[in-house]
């Protein structure tokens, strides 16, 4: 979503933004390495197994989440399955459409799925049920509501919020067949992954930008840590390029702001 | 499941298909072979077999995708059904839709797109069978075939994965590596511009071993550099002296 739409007016505005961040300022007098107010509400929809509104500036995320059983794959058969799926919704945006997913809809659900996996926040060898045969699927599916840029981080901040509060049926197996019981246990989530994701323009590398700094952003970086500061992810985004030096730079910032957003996400939660 | 599994280095730090920790695999590159295509590359690596092939500047269809200033550049990344251990699905997977995208993003800063305005440049990178790292391998190979294309260029593009094998740092996964290892790092550079145009990552890296596997696929695409060019002036030299000579024309 972060094709330029208006050629002339965006040119004059990159131009005003190289010049404002020489200083170290952004158009929204925000630092460099701030986000923007970020709120984040869960338990939203009670028919979900869990569900979250983050509002990151403007852009809004909802996610939900179902769970249900299902056979594995056959490369893991004793794996539970984790699926993020993504969808921009044409109420969020001038230039969102109906329609099969985009390009840009599929970089943004694999980017945030690819996160969650990797950081092993569900551990999906506890999903397992009958290896081979039957194990626990769990569907997280986002819809973006309102476009103001960073798609990325808001649509990770909702997932990790709506699995952190997920409840699921407890199974059981009896005779080698599984049966639902009435008893409620919350998902088993191991860890917090954050994703940080930063816009090149110019010269300069910003935290969390919004729609107006996205049309003007030459690259984008998008670096998902843990809780112990580990990289789990990251993926480099736009027709552009980015120096060896700028990469670490983005670790660094990534690992220092994923903190203070780490802290914000488990408040949120509790 | 079985309780034991492979060992993928073992403690003298061999893999194994007996490679040291920052060996690359056998890696050979073809230009020109399509004679249809404007450009063309051919390559192997470990088991990738990989044909990348250009068209363009040409027209561009539909007209509405046209940019007043630049080319278009079009990039389909695809495997072929019979690439893999289980047959593929033809249809653009969402993992291909996906590379595609990333790939462009990795070649546009590479081509002086502003040379070619309203036209459109299509990069057709068809994997024919596929291991680990297919879509580093599938950038070294497009940007050759944009260079045979004779297409304005800044720079080639070469990539290079590294990536977390049992707490090592390791260079070039192959496929077994990719899959039972505990990170991948795909990243492509422009070797003269010490940029970075691709950055992927999946696994678990503390900052250390980020650094380290990133600086590693820095320092491989270098070396897989030295081959494209290799590849690219045999092509047009070949085995025969340089000549001065100029043919005479008829008047």
């Amino acid at each position: 979503m972060s094709m330029k739409k208006n050629y002339v007016v965006e040119t004059i505005r990159k131009a005003q933004m190289v010049q404002l961040l020489a200083d170290g300022k952004r158009m929204d007098e925000r630092a460099l390495d701030q986000h923007r107010p970020l709120k984040i509400e869960t338990g939203i929809i009670p028919k979900a197994n869990g569900s979250a509104r983050v509002t990151l500036g403007n852009t809004q995320v909802i996610a939900g989440v179902k769970i249900a059983t299902g056979t594995p794959f056959p490369d893991t058969p004793d794996k539970g399955l984790l699926v993020v799926n993504a969808e921009i919704l044409p109420m969020a945006s001038p230039y969102a459409e109906p329609g099969p997913p985009s390009e840009e809809a599929i970089e943004l659900a694999r980017v945030v799925d690819r996160g969650i996996r990797e950081s092993e926040m569900v551990d999906l060898t506890k999903l397992c049920l009958i290896t081979g045969k039957s194990v626990v699927t769990v569907f997280v599916d986002c819809n973006i509501m309102n476009v103001d840029g960073n798609l990325f981080d808001a649509t990770s901040y909702a997932v990790v919020a709506a699995l952190r509060t997920s409840k699921m049926k407890k199974y059981v197996v009896k005779d080698d067949k599984v049966e639902a019981t009435d008893e409620v246990v919350p998902v088993k989530v191991e860890k917090t992954p954050v994703s940080v994701t930063l816009a090149r323009i110019g010269d300069r590398l910003v935290v969390d930008p919004n729609a107006e700094e996205e049309a003007s952003m030459d690259m984008r970086v998008t670096i998902t840590t843990d809780d112990d500061g580990n990289v789990v992810a990251s993926q480099k985004g736009e027709a552009s390029t980015i120096s060896p030096a700028q990469v670490l730079e983005a670790v660094d910032t990534s690992i220092k702001v994923g903190k203070e957003i780490r802290k914000l996400i488990l408040e949120a939660v509790k | 499941m079985e309780n034991k599994k492979k060992k993928l280095i073992d403690d003298k730090g061999k893999r194994l298909d007996g490679r040291k920790w920052d060996e690359l695999r056998p890696i050979s590159l073809q230009v020109g072979l399509m004679k249809n295509a404007d450009g063309s590359a051919y390559i192997e690596w470990g088991k990738n077999k990989i044909m990348a092939a250009v068209y363009g500047p040409k027209e561009v269809h539909p007209k509405h995708q046209v940019l007043p200033d630049r080319a278009l550049l079009r990039c389909r990344y695809h495997m072929a059904p019979f690439s893999v251990d289980e047959r593929k699905n033809p249809a653009p997977s969402r993992r291909e839709i996906e590379i595609s995208k990333v790939i462009r993003e990795a070649l546009v800063p590479a081509v002086i797109v502003e040379d070619y305005p309203r036209t459109a440049i299509e990069v057709w990178v068809e994997v024919l069978q596929s291991d680990g790292g297919s879509r580093v391998a599938g950038i070294t190979a497009a940007s050759l075939a944009l260079a045979d294309a004779g297409i304005n260029m800044r720079d080639l593009v070469v990539g290079c994965s590294c990536g977390i094998i049992e707490d090592h740092v390791v260079a070039d996964l192959d496929d077994t590596e990719d899959k039972e290892g505990s990170g991948d790092m795909p990243v492509a550079i422009m070797p003269n511009l010490g940029l970075v145009s691709l950055l992927q990552v999946d696994g678990i890296y503390t900052r250390d071993q980020f650094k380290k596997a990133f600086e590693l696929a820095i320092e491989k695409g270098k070396q897989v550099y030295a081959m494209q060019r290799e590849a690219l002036t045999s092509k047009f030299f070949g085995g025969e002296p340089m000549t001065t000579e100029v043919e005479e024309v008829a008047e």
